[in-house]
């Protein structure tokens, strides 16, 4: 049986560094090839001597496919093609393509330039590996080569990101991502049709909750900003560059234009100003509201939200301003935390989640009072929000996917073990199919019933179905008769005169005889024209011919008559068919009519004469 | 067969073509027409080839065919058909078949037999298709023969075998609409064996085809089941069974059609039992059916999701435990119930404390969940309209929110439930869904008071830019019950925020407050004193009569006082003052107040219920006395018209509700009173020479009449035949009158000759439009014209204005009935207000945006009829027609016009004040013959057989008060 492996070199029972092997069809495909966010040393990226110990990765993979350009899913593409080796197709989609550069120069630039490493990819290796990306469109399909094709479908989360369907023949791979099933400001909620794959590789970030409508954390976000904003405050925002960052930005500024407001929103420049310029130009990935609107105005032309300088933080008065990085632990949005900190008007906002350590998370649990460097201590008057805008599929999500999808095996990634565990047990019992969550290095395999296509004859199918009753009834199966041929790998069902005629064989007639003896005193020709009167008057309806050579033929049934040598009247029946017809007193699958003549003639001759016979 | 055919063809042939040889001798103008059938004839014998033919059918198509001849055409194009060799001209040939059956008047019986016959030799599956698809429009034409709908369902069930799936829907199609349960029912009998000889029932044959493999013949075959349904009485569990398996067809098609099916289902046995598959339990159909389509709300494909969120909102029976599932959202954190914001807000308030802040670890999970116990699919209704409201299409949404709205009017306790959500959605990013929900708040604020943070909430969109948004939410508050006075004050307090930062809101926020202040007298009664900042041993400075708020404040307390007598024991002196003001100025918004030894309620409480038939019956008796005047001469009848036309006046004035049916009478006697005057000038008498100078009056109040009339007409709503009637008669006596004044005058014949003839087609053409009316002007001045009519029209110019003259003076007063509701269209601007004394300075030659906000009541039509007029100092005036886009209609009989008007004029030396007023615009020709011509032929494209318009007068009516605008054009810098 075929069978499909599944690898996760990363990912596999944990969050980060994101990178899937498949082997499906005898086709090998990375699926994403990202990097870890908690490591420094090797274990930041995926280990690609699993695959080859020495040599290039290229007569291993037949492609990669990037689901969208976060760094824990993209981020050792450069280390994989450039410095392990690979030169084959790598497959995303057209925003990814164009912001994921932005994101691996940044992370290069803080990893070589900031913190000094070296022997790391360079700019130049950047550039090369963008230069084998192939672009993908959303429901696009794309043959990598004549049996693989892939396909691309909406996934929400950001700008770009995208779930991937793998085929080769008639089995089917599709990897998720990361996904959101719920729509947000600016994003779509991921789409799938009914594709049915053979497994479904899905994210389970969330596999453990259910969440609350988005509108009531919107709400609450926009109050506590707003009320702010009227006590003459000011709000910080700390936020990572890309992704929720535009989605806040959208909410703002939709809310300002709505409530008529006047302060000042900042955002922190950078890398994201680049971004936001691809942001306005990829409208067709993102939601139905922006979609519609932008031929009067592009939400992305923020109209309300401008660069942020230095000097801005001094200044009186309210303001909003997104800073980064978001968990408060350097930079701009530390600088600004700072200045901010002592005014309990203002107002600090955390839109995610902050690792333990950062001063991000100090003061989410309440800390007051921060130690900073240089033993001075920093009192924290301002108010400490926290609001979750996560952009992963909850719970509920990945069963809607499921639903939609309906695929024939499930495998989870991207998660802890403990949440993947209850999800895994859920998955089985509301759908009843098998659900695997490898860890990392280990394989899942799953076999495979391909549906094998023949090819068959346009005349034979017309012949069968004019054959058949009414309409054929697509439940239940039929079976039919022709002959199958394999030749040159592929398969066909024709019929027998034209396999005979293709293959150069001769058609070898097949009968079969039955001798009855019974009594009659009269002469052969005599006893022939008495069963041939009878016959004629008791199967009416079919064609009985008299032939001149002493034989009677009821349709393709011969009788013949000869008297044996010692008793003329004992005469000997000699009934012979076909191979055809005994073939289809077996299986009685087109007409019996045939059959029926048989047996009718039997009776009437041994009604007729009174004879035992023995069939 | 062939043979039979032809020659059968050639005898319906023969006897066609004589049709126009016997209609020959008949001259009509139609003559034409009748031959069209040997004209399509000849095209298509013409027709080369079948590209020609094609286009001739096509051409023909374009054109109505007349009953008498559809028949000939039939034939015709039958005979065609059977020589036809290509599939598209068959096919089109066809599809006119089913077009002509539909002509009215039409029977298609005749027909039945040849397209039975032509659908038993057609080969090609797309004819086929056609054919049955005529078969179709011929069965519904006959609805009453039971055996031409037999012989149509046999061919139906004989051709679903086909292998073309057009051919296999339309057969469906035909049999879900034709089929009766009353037709082949041998259901009794409907063993294994019943099917292959006898008939079965059509429910089943329909159901076979719910497994066919096309989706487009399973979506024809749920329709023709939903179809049939119509007809059928009783219950098959197994169509239910396919129609729950068919929701989870591949196909969106099929998926839609089958939740309308299942609703149908519902909605025919709602209180039927089924039971629960894996479980011996059992439900209602009703319940089981909403469960399976709010499943459907988070299906795939958005249409169907729009659909699913539509049906659920017409399942009103649905039990209640199912209902409040679908607000049911289950929170989970790490495997731990969590409390949905919802919740915690309700728990807040609850406990007392409100609005904290939120800490970090505030919404922590609580309780640990048993991993067994979470339901991650959701069951039956669980969530569905979580899942609409939070939909990616707003499509869906709007769906949502409606359906919400129709299950919340039918149960109070779920309108309780979805008011979080409902709240929720004001915060919707996209407009239309946003006012939706507060359009839908309204409805439903009957069953629901709310609480205090639901309220913030609300009142939180008051700041919204857009003006629908704020003035819907107005409404809404205008509705809203409150439970707390601290509510109230909240409420107060955001409007004012509102009106302090959108001034234009001022008429709405007043409205809203004067509502607000008679819902809730007693939560307002302990805020008074701070309202009012009065305190108990210190005098508080009066505050400013002329500020918007300390208007609004008032208009809230003294709404509240209403119904709430110790109230006024508060006030201060100058309240009362105030009060006294306020019931003058703003009499719509102060209500009248008992106050303590005040004589004001006196007056006051004459308006009371009773008095609108008192005043009926008063303007009935006044046009009962004019109506004694028997004729236009009569002594005291001008000093009578002059007293009753006062008293008219003033009772438009006193009673709004009748200000309509007083104003119409008045002006209508006023008419009659300048009519009259103009007769009795001294003028008549004299020699025609010597009264050159002295008619000036006389034309003038001739002009006069004539405009009123127009106003008569146009400008009140609700006017029956008889008093437009009424109105051309008068306008006739002054063109009458006209014409006799002109003749004195002018010198010449010709002149007189050309306004004589347009006087008699005007007698004729209100004879024309107003025949049925004709009885009710007896020995009217028409009346008598009427019978003078042959004289009239043979007689000399001269010798007709005599005869006007004397029967103009000699004709009564014809009586006004008034029809049951007359309103006068009145228009107020109340944007801009005129009240600037800042010039808009704008450079010259360029143009300024001047802002216009109005409310129009009782107007039609109001896109095409109303105009802004804008008159310039030096006389100058600019009519512009508003976009359709700027009118809006916030209810029955009201518009509001928000528009820009773009002014622009070269420098002025000093700011002047422009004129801006509206217009309405009026055409003759649009009211009498609207009816006539509105209403087009079915398939014709002719407009060039109706009679051309007559001459329209067309003119404008001002129907507002006109407002001062200061404006200052600067001459351009250099």
């Amino acid at each position: 049986m075929p069978e499909i492996k599944v690898t996760p070199l990363g990912a596999g029972q944990d969050v980060g560094r994101s990178c899937i092997l498949v082997s499906i069809g005898g086709k090998n495909i990375m699926l994403d090839c990202g990097m870890h966010m908690g490591y420094n040393d090797d274990r930041r990226f995926p280990d690609f001597s699993y695959i080859t110990q020495n040599g290039r990765l290229t007569e291993f993979l037949d492609c990669v496919i990037i689901s969208h350009f976060h760094l824990d899913h993209c981020g050792a593409l450069p280390f994989m093609s450039e410095m392990v080796g690979y030169d084959g197709p790598i497959y995303m989609t057209h925003p990814t393509k164009a912001i994921c550069p932005i994101l691996l120069e940044d992370f290069r630039k803080i990893t070589v330039d900031k913190k000094g490493e070296t022997n790391f990819f360079t700019s130049q290796m950047i550039k090369d590996c963008m230069k084998k990306v192939v672009p993908l469109n959303l429901h696009q399909t794309v043959q990598v080569d004549d049996e693989l094709e892939i396909k691309a479908y909406y996934a929400g989360h950001v700008l770009g990101a995208a779930m991937v369907q793998i085929k080769v023949g008639s089995e089917s791979v599709v990897y998720t991502g990361d996904y959101n099933m719920t729509p947000d400001r600016h994003l779509g909620a991921a789409w799938i049709d009914k594709c049915r794959p053979d497994i479904l590789i899905s994210e389970s970030t969330y596999a453990t909750t259910i969440r609350d409508s988005k509108r009531c954390r919107e709400r609450d976000f926009l109050k506590k900003v707003h009320e702010s904003i009227e006590r003459g405050g000011k709000v910080l925002i700390p936020v990572f560059a890309l992704g929720r960052a535009q989605e806040l930005c959208i909410l703002l500024e939709t809310f300002w234009e709505r409530m008529n407001l006047k302060a000042p929103i900042y955002f922190s420049t950078g890398l994201t100003e680049k971004a936001n310029h691809y942001y306005k130009l990829f409208i067709t990935w993102t939601n139905q509201k922006i979609r519609k609107t932008f031929v009067q105005r592009n939400m992305f032309e923020f109209k309300h939200i401008k660069a942020f300088d230095r000097s801005y933080a001094d200044n009186p008065g309210p303001m909003v301003v997104f800073a980064t990085p978001g968990m408060l632990h350097a930079g701009q949005s530390l600088q600004i935390f700072k200045k901010w900190a002592g005014n309990e008007k203002n107002m600090v906002i955390m839109p995610g989640y902050c690792v333990q350590g950062t001063i991000g998370h100090k003061i989410l649990n309440g800390q007051r009072k921060l130690e900073m460097e240089g033993r001075s201590t920093l009192d924290v008057k301002l108010q400490v929000e926290y609001m979750s805008f996560s952009a992963h599929a909850d719970a509920k999500g990945i069963m809607q996917l499921i639903r939609m999808a309906e695929p024939r095996n499930m495998l989870l990634v991207h998660g802890e073990a403990v949440k993947m565990e209850f999800l895994k047990g859920k998955i089985e019992q509301e759908f009843s199919i098998d659900c695997h969550m490898p860890a990392n290095g280990e394989t899942a395999t799953v076999t495979t019933n391909p549906s094998v296509p023949v090819d068959i004859s346009l005349n034979l199918l017309k012949r069968e179905m004019a054959l058949g009753g009414p309409l054929p009834d697509p439940k239940k199966p039929r079976t039919m008769h022709g002959t199958l041929i394999m030749k040159e790998n592929s398969l066909k069902l024709v019929s027998s005169e034209q396999a005979l005629k293709e293959l150069g064989l001769n058609e070898h007639q097949l009968r079969f005889t039955c001798r009855v003896q019974l009594q009659d005193p009269h002469s052969d020709p005599d006893t022939l024209n008495r069963i041939y009167t009878h016959l004629k008057s008791v199967l009416k309806g079919y064609t009985i011919q008299h032939l001149p050579d002493g034989t009677v033929m009821v349709e393709s049934i011969v009788i013949k008559v000869s008297s044996s040598a010692e008793d003329t009247s004992t005469k000997v029946l000699l009934l012979s068919w076909s191979y055809q017809v005994k073939h289809f007193y077996f299986y009685n699958v087109i007409s019996s009519n045939t059959r029926a003549v048989k047996r009718l003639i039997l009776i009437a001759i041994n009604r007729q004469i009174s004879i035992v016979n023995h069939d | 067969m062939a043979a039979h055919l032809k020659k059968r063809v050639y005898e319906e042939f023969s006897r066609v073509v004589q049709i126009p040889q016997e209609e020959a001798p008949a001259k009509k103008l139609r003559l034409s027409k009748p031959s069209k059938s040997a004209a399509l004839h000849i095209d298509l014998c013409k027709a080369t080839n079948s590209t020609d033919a094609l286009q001739y059918l096509l051409h023909f198509a374009r054109k109505p065919v007349e009953v008498e001849s559809v028949e000939g055409v039939v034939r015709i194009l039958l005979e065609h058909y059977y020589k036809e060799t290509d599939n598209s001209v068959r096919l089109k040939i066809a599809s006119l078949l089913g077009l002509l059956s539909k002509t009215q008047g039409f029977s298609p019986d005749c027909i039945v037999d040849d397209a039975i016959n032509t659908l038993n030799n057609e080969k090609s599956h797309q004819v086929l298709a056609q054919l049955l698809d005529t078969l179709l429009v011929i069965g519904t034409q006959l609805p009453e023969s039971p055996t031409v709908r037999q012989r149509l369902i046999e061919m139906a069930c004989k051709h679903l075998s086909d292998t073309y799936f057009g051919v296999r829907n339309k057969c469906l199609k035909l049999l879900g609409c034709l089929g009766m349960a009353d037709t082949p029912l041998t259901k009794d009998n409907d063993g294994p064996g019943a099917s292959l000889g006898g008939v079965r029932d059509i429910q089943s044959i329909i159901s076979d085809f719910f497994g066919d493999q096309d989706p487009r013949v399973r979506t024809a075959a749920i329709k023709a089941m939903v179809g049939h349904r119509r007809h059928l009485v009783f219950l098959c569990v197994c169509v239910c069974v396919q129609a729950c398996r068919l929701l989870s067809d591949d196909y969106e098609q099929v998926r839609s059609a089958a939740v309308q099916m299942v609703w149908v289902l519902s909605q025919l046995y709602p209180e039927s039992i089924v039971p629960i598959p894996s479980s011996n339990e059992e439900i209602r159909l009703v319940d089981d059916a909403f469960g399976k389509i709010s499943h459907m709300v988070s299906d795939g494909s958005w249409m169907v999701r729009v659909q699913a969120a539509k049906t659920l909102g017409s399942m009103l029976q649905v039990s209640h435990h199912f209902l409040e599932q679908t607000l049911d959202k289950k929170l989970m954190s790490d495997l731990r119930r969590k409390r949905t914001a919802h919740e915690r807000a309700k728990e807040l308030f609850t406990s007392g404390e409100f609005s904290s802040g939120r800490k970090w670890a505030d919404d922590a999970p609580k309780e640990k969940l048993d991993t067994n116990t979470v339901n991650l699919i959701a069951s039956g209704a669980c969530g569905a309209f979580v899942h609409g409201l939070e939909d990616e299409m707003f499509e869906v949404r709007i769906a949502a929110v409606e359906a919400l709205s129709q299950l919340a009017r039918s149960s109070a306790s779920f309108a309780e439930k979805c008011l979080d959500f409902l709240v929720d959605m004001f915060n919707d990013e996209i407009e239309e869904v946003r006012l939706q929900s507060i359009h839908v708040l309204r409805e439903i604020s009957t069953h629901i008071t709310l609480r205090e943070d639901q309220l913030d909430t609300v009142l939180a969109v008051l700041e919204d830019s857009s003006r629908d948004i704020r003035e819907a939410l107005h409404e809404l508050i205008c509705y809203t019950n409150v439970s707390t006075k601290e509510c109230i004050q909240l409420a107060l307090l955001e409007l004012l925020k509102n009106l302090n930062k959108y001034p234009t809101d001022r008429n709405s926020v007043w409205k809203c407050l004067k509502f607000l202040g008679s819902r809730h007298p007693t939560l307002v009664l302990p805020l008074v004193p701070e309202l009012l900042s009065t305190h108990p041993y210190f005098d508080t400075p009066e505050p400013d009569m002329d500020d918007p708020a300390y208007i609004a404040v008032l208009v809230l307390v003294f709404n509240a006082a209403k119904s709430c007598p110790t109230m006024p024991a508060l006030f201060s002196d100058h309240t009362f003052r105030h009060y006294a003001y306020l019931r003058d100025s703003l009499s719509h918004l102060v209500p009248p107040l008992r106050l303590p030894g005040n004589g004001l309620d006196l007056v006051d409480s004459r308006c009371g219920s009773g008095s609108v038939e008192s005043a009926q019956l008063f303007l009935q008796q006044s046009l009962n006395r004019v109506s004694t005047i028997q004729n236009l001469e009569a002594p005291g009848a001008q000093d009578l018209l002059n007293f009753t036309i006062r008293d008219l006046q003033r009772l438009g004035e006193l009673q709004t509700e009748l200000a309509g049916a007083a104003d119409f009478c008045a002006t209508y006697l006023r008419c009659q009173l300048l009519l009259m005057k103009a007769l009795q000038e001294k003028l008549w008498n004299m020699a025609v020479p010597l009264c050159l100078k002295q008619n000036v009056t006389a034309t003038a109040a001739a002009q006069q009449i004539l405009e009123e009339t127009y106003k008569l007409e146009f400008l009140y709503s609700g006017l029956e035949s008889r008093q437009v009637a009424t109105i051309h008669h008068v306008r006739l006596q002054a063109k009458a009158l006209q014409l006799i004044l002109t003749a004195r005058t002018r010198q010449g014949l010709d002149p007189l000759i050309s306004s004589c003839e347009k006087f008699l087609q005007d007698i004729e053409s209100f004879q024309r439009l107003f025949v049925a009316e004709l009885p009710h002007l007896q020995d009217s001045f028409v009346d008598k014209l009427l019978e003078l009519m042959p004289r009239l029209s043979s007689c000399k110019p001269v010798e007709m204005v005599k005869i006007l003259l004397a029967t103009l003076r000699l004709s009564g007063l014809l009586q006004l009935r008034l029809p049951e509701q007359i309103h006068r269209a009145t228009a107020t601007i109340i944007e801009p207000t005129g009240e600037s004394d800042n010039p808009l300075r704008f450079t010259t030659g360029l143009v300024v945006a001047l802002d216009i906000d109005a409310t129009l009541e009782h107007v039609q039509d109001p896109q095409n009829t109303v105009k802004v007029q804008v008159l310039y100092p030096d006389g100058q005036s600019h009519v512009i027609h508003p976009k359709p886009s700027d009118f809006r209609k916030p209810g029955p009989d009201r518009h509001r016009l928000i528009t820009q008007v773009y002014l622009s004029h070269t420098a002025w030396t000093e700011p002047s004040q422009i004129e801006v007023r509206l217009l309405l615009a009026y055409s003759s020709s649009s009211t009498s013959l609207s009816s006539s011509s509105a209403s087009k032929l079915g398939w014709s494209d002719s407009i060039d057989s109706l009679p051309p318009p007559e001459a329209a007068v067309e003119g404008t009516i001002p129907f507002s008060k006109p407002v001062k605008v200061y404006i200052m054009p600067k001459p351009a810098r250099r």
